[in-house]
């Protein structure tokens, strides 16, 4: 794997572990940083170990992320990101759902785009899966959920 | 014998209701490749929030167990283990499916794991019990040391990298702090308002095994899985019950295998299936047939598998140390109700504790009888496109977290949590002990505080948290169990090392 991921893989832990331990030690009252300030101070010196066993190009664990498979989950994590960031809450659960769920078949289903009984299969799948949600969710479990537009 | 005075509470109309539910969902969810058993209890926790508890756990145990033995159904007959647990039942399973006996297979899988569950199951009765009475003399010093030991066993046995693994048991701990001091009320890592409260359990579960297994989907891209399944030929019940019977030594090895590294923390069915199979081999008089379709191969693996559920559960609910990552999701839905497991368990809610166990007895049944039926169906389950499943995933996982609270704050902090796992994991770093760092750091705190207390009142920290002979054996564990690891990682290493060199 590429010796350069490994070092900002293991660098940003590292670099969480030293905020971690700064924190620990330096906030008070300290009796409410003791247990923290004992996990840090063992979090610094495994990130630290494995930042440097990086650094010399010794990691051997952990196969990373291709280029491919980035280029393949960007548009999705995408998705995700406005789905569970944005649209959820401005948009209301049921839609963002409605929307995001055929966003991503849309995106990742195998089948053709250029045939039309495709995207009507997939419209079907999307309303079929949001009425069972709603179902299970709304009236079921009675989890109120923000709704803004539509349900 | 407790137990048999809560047997009738299982066959109540809702519990039994959510029983059946739970053994034929989760047969068809452990089926589903992608869905791993942890994921699958974890998005069900949402669900148990309006039910009683021992009818919430009920529902989880009959998830956990039935995922388990409906991972053979994808790996006999699309040669893709639904979980790591059935990896071993693909070798010979898939085989027996090709040469026209996937049937065969599938109700020898079918009634291996029922033998082996009800087995596994019968130690949990038995010995809970006896390791509840001695939970009870445990102190604070012990239960900060088990807690840790809870994390190091996990971190070092069930990762690649011991240090990564450690490493990921730190993150979980620290996590684990992040909110407000319970003792002096301070803010504590609170960088954004939505870890006021603190990481909510429930959330940061279902963030951490779900999302991963999305981006994981997501990264394959637009490609169809191939997966075909095999058509599968009637083939009577009765036969492969004698055909189960012929096969004594393998149905034992795979049921003793199974319960024994069932009970050890950290140690996973995927190991039980595998060392159950390469024992079975090895004390087999038809080694030659192993691989090629053998009908020992299927029984002692899933055996295995399924021995192991009932036994990794005894150091969850007798010292409050789950013993694998889904004992560590059956924890947080116990803490959700209010429910503490260790002796307070069963002498206070001994109604809860048993029918839940009595409840994975009966569910081994139903596993048996439900799965020589539902298998046909949980294999066209199991080729519904990837797309799909990420989609429903990723919904699913955004209602459940919502649900816990009814906060938007849970959702972001478990997508946030689930896309750094993706990227750890991607980077050698495991889920399990950081999810058993984020569960046991508020035990581990809390003893390691009362204790400080005590110490500080009597011997001193030093000499209260590092002498006297349960304290002397648990460390003795957490430095060997590390030990242990870093040697075989060592190992390991040189032997790539040197087969690199003869290459």
């Amino acid at each position: 794997m590429n010796r350069s991921q490994h070092i900002l893989g293991s660098g940003l832990v590292f670099a969480v572990g030293i905020w971690v331990a700064w924190v620990s030690y330096t906030q008070q009252p300290a009796e409410a940083f003791l247990f923290p300030r004992l996990i840090a101070s063992v979090f610094v010196v495994l990130a630290g170990w494995t930042f440097g066993k990086a650094a010399l190009g010794l990691s051997k664990v952990g196969s990373g992320v291709s280029r491919t498979m980035f280029l393949n989950m960007v548009p999705g994590l995408a998705v995700m990101l406005i789905y569970v960031f944005w649209a959820a809450k401005a948009l209301g659960f049921y839609t963002a759902t409605a929307i995001g769920f055929f966003i991503l078949l849309s995106l990742y289903d195998p089948a053709p785009h250029s045939e039309g009984k495709t995207w009507v299969k997939r419209m079907l799948v999307t309303a079929v899966f949001v009425a069972v949600m709603y179902g299970l969710f709304a009236k079921l479990l009675s989890v109120y959920t923000p709704r803004e537009i539509l349900f | 014998m407790d137990f048999i005075f809560y047997f009738g509470d299982v066959f109540s109309p809702l519990s039994f209701l959510l029983l059946l539910g739970g053994t034929i969902g989760g047969l068809i969810l452990g089926a589903t490749p992608g869905l791993s058993p942890t994921m699958a209890v974890a998005l069900l926790i949402p669900f148990t929030f309006h039910l009683e508890a021992v009818q919430g756990l009920i529902l989880l145990g009959a998830a956990y167990t039935s995922t388990v033995a409906g991972g053979a159904v994808s790996a006999i007959l699309l040669k893709i283990p639904g979980a790591p647990a059935n990896i071993a039942t693909t070798l010979d399973g898939h085989k027996m499916a090709k040469q026209g006996q996937g049937a065969k297979a599938l109700q020898l899988s079918f009634l291996a794991s029922a033998v082996g569950g009800i087995f596994g199951v019968l130690l949990l009765i038995f010995l809970t019990p006896l390791l509840a009475q001695w939970a009870l003399a445990f102190g604070p010093s012990h239960l900060f040391w088990l807690a840790i030991l809870g994390v190091t066993v996990i971190g070092s046995l069930d990762s690649a990298s011991v240090v990564k693994g450690l490493l990921s048991g730190c993150i979980g701990l620290w996590l684990a702090t992040i909110g407000f001091d319970d003792i002096m009320g301070a803010q504590r890592f609170i960088f954004h308002p939505s870890l006021g409260g603190g990481i909510n359990i429930i959330a940061a579960l279902i963030g951490l095994f779900a999302i991963p297994q999305v981006l994981t989907m997501f990264a394959k891209g637009r490609r169809a899985d191939g997966a075909e399944v095999i058509e599968v030929q009637k083939h009577s019940v009765l036969d492969a019950t004698r055909e189960l019977l012929r096969r004594p030594r393998a149905l034992s090895i795979g049921t003793i295998t199974g319960s024994i590294i069932g009970l050890i923390p950290g140690v996973g069915g995927q190991i039980a299936g595998l060392v159950a199979y390469d024992q079975t081999k090895k004390f087999s008089s038809e080694k030659e047939k192993f691989g090629k379709g053998h009908s020992e191969g299927v029984i002692a693996a899933e055996a295995a598998n399924n021995a192991m559920v009932g036994p990794s559960l005894v150091p969850l609910l007798t010292l409050s140390i789950p013993g694998s990552p889904t004992a560590a999701v059956l924890l947080g839905g116990l803490l959700i109700h209010g429910i503490f497991p260790g002796s307070d368990l069963f002498d206070n809610h001994p109604d809860v504790a048993w029918t839940f166990i009595n409840s994975m007895l009966v569910g081994q049944v139903l596993m048996c009888l439900f799965g020589l039926y539902v298998a046909g169906l949980a294999a066209r389950v199991a080729q519904v496109p990837q797309s799909v499943m990420a989609a429903i995933v990723l919904a699913l996982s955004a209602f459940g977290a919502y649900s816990v609270q009814s906060s938007m704050g849970d959702v972001y902090v478990m997508a946030c949590l689930g896309i750094g796992m993706y990227f750890l994991e991607r980077f050698g770093f495991s889920a399990a002990p950081l999810v058993l760092g984020l569960i046991l750091g508020p035990i581990a705190e809390a003893n390691f505080i009362q204790g400080g207390m005590i110490a500080d009142a009597t011997v001193g920290k030093a000499s209260y948290f590092l002498s006297g002979g349960l304290n002397i054996l648990l460390i003795a564990v957490v430095v060997a169990s590390i030990a242990y690891s870093a040697w075989m990682e060592l190992r390991s290493r040189r032997y790539t090392t040197k087969e690199e060199a003869q290459a």
